[in-house]
C-alpha cells in the first residue's frame, strides 16, 4: 500500500471527471508541443539547407521567391539568368564560390537540377551507390527520390517540363533519356528530394524546343549562332563582410537580382512565427481552461471524500499525509495529461511531415523531447501544483470531528 | 488504561458539556449511555482525540492525550485506538482490503496483511476483501468496518451507536462480535449507546 495506490485509485474511480482534465491538458500540451517541434524543425532544415549561402543570384523577382525556389526548391523560380551577365558577377573576388542551377523539368514531381560537384559538396552529400554524374544526361539522386520513385542504379527515365507539377499532356513530356549513375546517402539536405544532373544537360533539353517537336531536320538555319546560354541561379557563398552592396549595384542595370538570404530567410520565418504564435496562444487558452478544470475537479473530489479524508485521519494519516495525497492525484493528473499530450503531438508531426513530405518533399524527422518541452514539463507540474495546492488546503483544515459526526 | 479527569468541551457558539470522572482498566468492557444531546459522541471524540477538550485531562495508558501535538495525537490514535462509527464509511476507490491496509500504512504500525485476511474470515466477510466497499451491503460493510477498527491489535475500541439501526438480532451479533474481537486482541472496548438493549449485557456502565 503506498500514497501513490490511493491517488491512482481516486483518480480512476472518477473517470469522466478524470478524462475531461486529461483530454483538455493534452491537447493545450500537445499543440504547444506540436508548434515548438515544427518551429524548432524548420528553422533546423531551413538552417542546414542555407549553410553558408549567404546569396541568391536570380532573375529580377521577388527575393523571398527567388530565396524559396533555389534554396528550398519549394517555390517556382522568377525567370532565367544569362550566363555571360551573370560571369561579371560571380567572378568578382568578394564571391567565394558561385554554385550553378540550371533546372525546369522534373521527374514525378521531383525536379531535375543542372549543377556541378559543388551542389552536393557544399551539403557534405556523399555518394551511397554509383558514381556522381559526369556526362550530360547521367544523373544522381537524392535518397528520398531513390525511395519515392523507386529508381535505381541503371534506370532510366523521361523528364517532363515543369518544377514540380506532373504535366498530364504527352506535350510537356521531353524524350530523351535520363540514366541513374547513383544514388546520394541521406544527408536531410535539401538534395534528398532533387534529382542532380550537369548544367549541360539542362541546356541540351531545352534548345531548340520547336525543332525536336516538329522533328523537322531540313529547314537547319544556317545563320545559327550558339544560343546564350541561361542559368536558373546561382547560389553565392562570400568572401568578405559589405559584399551584398557591392555585388547588388553590379545587378543594377541587369535582370538580374541578388536576395539577401540572412535577410529573406528572417522575414520567412517571423511571418510563419507569427502564425505559429497565434496557434500557441489559443493553446495556452486551452491550457488554462483545462487548469481550471483539474482545480474544479480536485476541488469537488476533496469536497465528495471529506469523510474519506476525515476517516484516515482516525487511521493515523496525519494533516501532512493528507496535504501529499491531494497534491499527488493532481501532479498526477497534469504528468498523465503531459505524456498524452507528447504523444498526440508526435502523432500530428508524423501525419503533417507525411503530407509535407507529398506536396512539398520536406519531411519532419526528429520526434526526440526537446529542451523546450522539458520545460513545459515543469512548468506544467508547477501550475498542476498550483491547482492542487487550494483543495490540498482545504483538506488540511478539515474538523474531523464534525465531519464524520454529519457524515 | 484510561483515566478521565475534569473533562470539559465547550462548542464554540454551541452546547457545553462537563463529563463525569471515571477510569476503566486494561481489557474492560464499558457501556457509555445516555440520551440524545448529553455528549455521548462527544465524549468518544474527545477520547479519541479527535476533539481538544477545552479542560481536563484524558490519559491513556499513561500518555495525557490533551499534551499531545497534532501529528502525535493522529500517529497516536492510528496506533493505540480502533474506532467504529454509526455507519461503516470507506475509502470508496479502493478495495475492502486495501481499506483495511490503510490503517496500518497511515499510522506506520506494522501489520501483516494475513491479520486482515483472518479477521475478515472470522467475521465471515473475506470473500468480499477485493470487493469495492459500495458494492457491499450494509450489514457487511459494518462486519469490515469492526474488522478495519480492531485487526490491527489497537489497545482501544471506541463504538459509537453500533445498534441504533439494527433489530434485536442483528443487534446482538454485532454486540458479540465486537466483544469478541476486543477479547481476541486484548483491547479495552468501551461503546457509547443510547440503546437500552444493552444495557444487560455490560457490567461497567457509565451514564452521562
Amino acid at each position: 500500500m503506498r500514497l501513490l495506490k490511493i491517488s491512482w485509485s481516486n483518480i480512476k474511480h472518477k473517470p469522466l471527471n478524470t478524462l475531461l482534465s486529461i483530454v483538455l491538458l493534452a491537447f493545450g500540451i500537445g499543440i504547444i508541443s506540436m508548434m515548438l517541434l515544427l518551429k524548432a524543425q524548420i528553422s533546423e532544415k531551413f538552417d542546414r539547407n542555407i549553410k553558408d549561402i549567404d546569396f541568391v543570384l536570380a532573375a529580377k523577382g521577388s527575393p523571398l521567391q527567388s530565396m524559396l525556389a533555389n534554396i528550398y526548391h519549394v517555390d517556382v523560380p522568377t525567370g532565367n539568368i544569362k550566363v555571360s551577365e551573370a560571369k561579371r558577377i560571380i567572378k568578382n573576388p568578394m564571391v567565394a564560390e558561385a554554385i550553378p542551377l540550371a533546372y525546369g523539368d522534373n521527374y514525378e514531381k521531383y525536379r531535375i537540377v543542372g549543377t556541378n560537384e559543388k551542389y552536393p559538396n557544399h551539403y557534405g552529400c556523399t555518394v551511397a551507390e554509383g558514381n556522381l554524374f559526369a556526362a550530360p544526361f547521367e544523373v544522381t539522386i537524392g535518397s528520398s527520390v531513390a525511395r519515392e520513385t523507386g529508381l535505381k542504379l541503371g534506370s532510366t527515365f523521361t523528364s517532363v517540363h515543369g518544377y514540380d507539377n506532373a504535366a498530364e499532356d504527352t506535350d510537356a513530356h521531353h524524350h530523351q533519356l535520363f540514366t541513374v549513375v547513383g544514388i546520394f546517402a541521406r544527408s536531410n539536405s535539401v538534395i534528398d528530394n532533387l534529382i542532380l544532373t550537369p548544367v549541360e544537360t539542362t541546356w541540351m533539353v531545352h534548345e531548340h524546343p520547336e525543332e525536336t517537336a516538329t522533328g523537322d531536320s531540313t529547314s537547319v538555319d544556317s545563320t545559327h549562332v550558339e544560343p546564350e546560354r541561361e542559368m536558373t541561379a546561382y547560389l553565392i557563398k562570400k568572401r568578405n563582410k559589405g559584399a551584398f552592396g557591392m555585388l547588388s549595384k553590379q545587378t543594377e542595370d541587369t535582370t538580374m537580382q541578388l536576395a539577401n538570404v540572412a535577410v529573406e530567410n528572417s522575414r520567412l520565418m517571423n511571418n510563419f512565427g507569427l502564425g505559429l504564435s497565434t496557434i500557441t496562444a489559443i493553446a495556452v487558452v486551452i491550457m488554462v481552461i483545462s487548469f481550471i478544470s483539474i482545480f474544479i475537479s480536485l476541488f469537488n473530489s476533496m469536497r465528495e471524500r471529506r469523510y474519506e479524508l476525515a476517516l484516515m485521519r482516525t487511521m493515523g494519516g496525519t494533516r501532512a499525509t493528507l496535504f501529499a495525497l491531494i497534491i499527488q492525484e493532481g501532479l498526477l493528473l497534469v504528468s498523465i495529461g503531459y505524456a498524452v499530450g507528447l504523444l498526440l503531438s508526435r502523432t500530428g508531426l508524423l501525419v503533417l511531415s507525411k503530407f509535407m513530405e507529398e506536396s512539398f518533399h520536406y519531411g519532419l524527422d526528429n520526434l526526440a523531447i526537446t529542451t523546450q518541452e522539458l520545460a513545459l514539463l515543469g512548468l506544467t507540474l508547477f501550475v498542476g501544483l498550483l491547482a492542487s495546492v487550494i483543495p490540498a488546503w482545504q483538506a488540511l483544515k478539515i474538523d474531523i470531528s464534525k465531519t464524520l459526526t454529519n457524515a | 488504561m484510561i483515566d478521565v479527569r475534569g473533562l470539559t468541551f465547550q462548542y464554540p457558539s454551541g452546547p457545553s458539556f462537563t463529563f463525569p470522572d471515571f477510569s476503566c482498566a486494561s481489557k474492560e468492557h464499558v457501556l457509555v449511555l445516555g440520551q440524545s444531546g448529553k455528549g455521548k459522541t462527544t465524549l468518544l471524540h474527545l477520547l479519541a482525540g479527535m476533539l481538544r477538550p477545552t479542560a481536563g485531562n484524558i490519559l491513556i495508558q499513561n500518555t495525557d492525550i490533551t499534551k499531545l501535538s497534532n501529528r502525535e495525537l493522529d500517529k497516536f490514535r492510528g496506533r493505540e485506538i480502533g474506532i467504529i462509527f454509526q455507519t461503516a464509511h470507506f475509502v470508496d476507490s479502493i478495495n475492502v482490503i486495501d481499506n483495511l491496509m490503510l490503517s496500518p500504512f497511515l499510522s506506520g504500525k506494522k501489520t501483516p496483511l494475513e491479520d486482515a485476511m483472518a479477521v475478515l474470515e472470522r467475521l465471515s466477510v473475506a470473500h468480499k476483501a477485493k470487493e469495492k466497499p459500495a458494492s457491499l451491503s450494509v450489514g457487511e460493510q459494518q462486519r469490515c468496518a469492526i474488522a478495519r477498527a480492531v485487526f490491527h491489535k489497537p489497545s482501544l475500541i471506541f463504538a459509537d451507536e453500533p445498534t441504533s439501526a439494527l433489530d434485536d438480532k442483528n443487534a446482538d451479533q454485532v454486540i458479540d462480535m465486537l466483544e469478541e474481537q476486543a477479547q481476541q486482541t486484548g483491547a479495552t472496548l468501551i461503546i457509547v449507546t443510547h440503546d437500552k438493549r444493552l444495557k444487560d449485557r455490560f457490567q461497567k456502565q457509565i451514564t452521562l
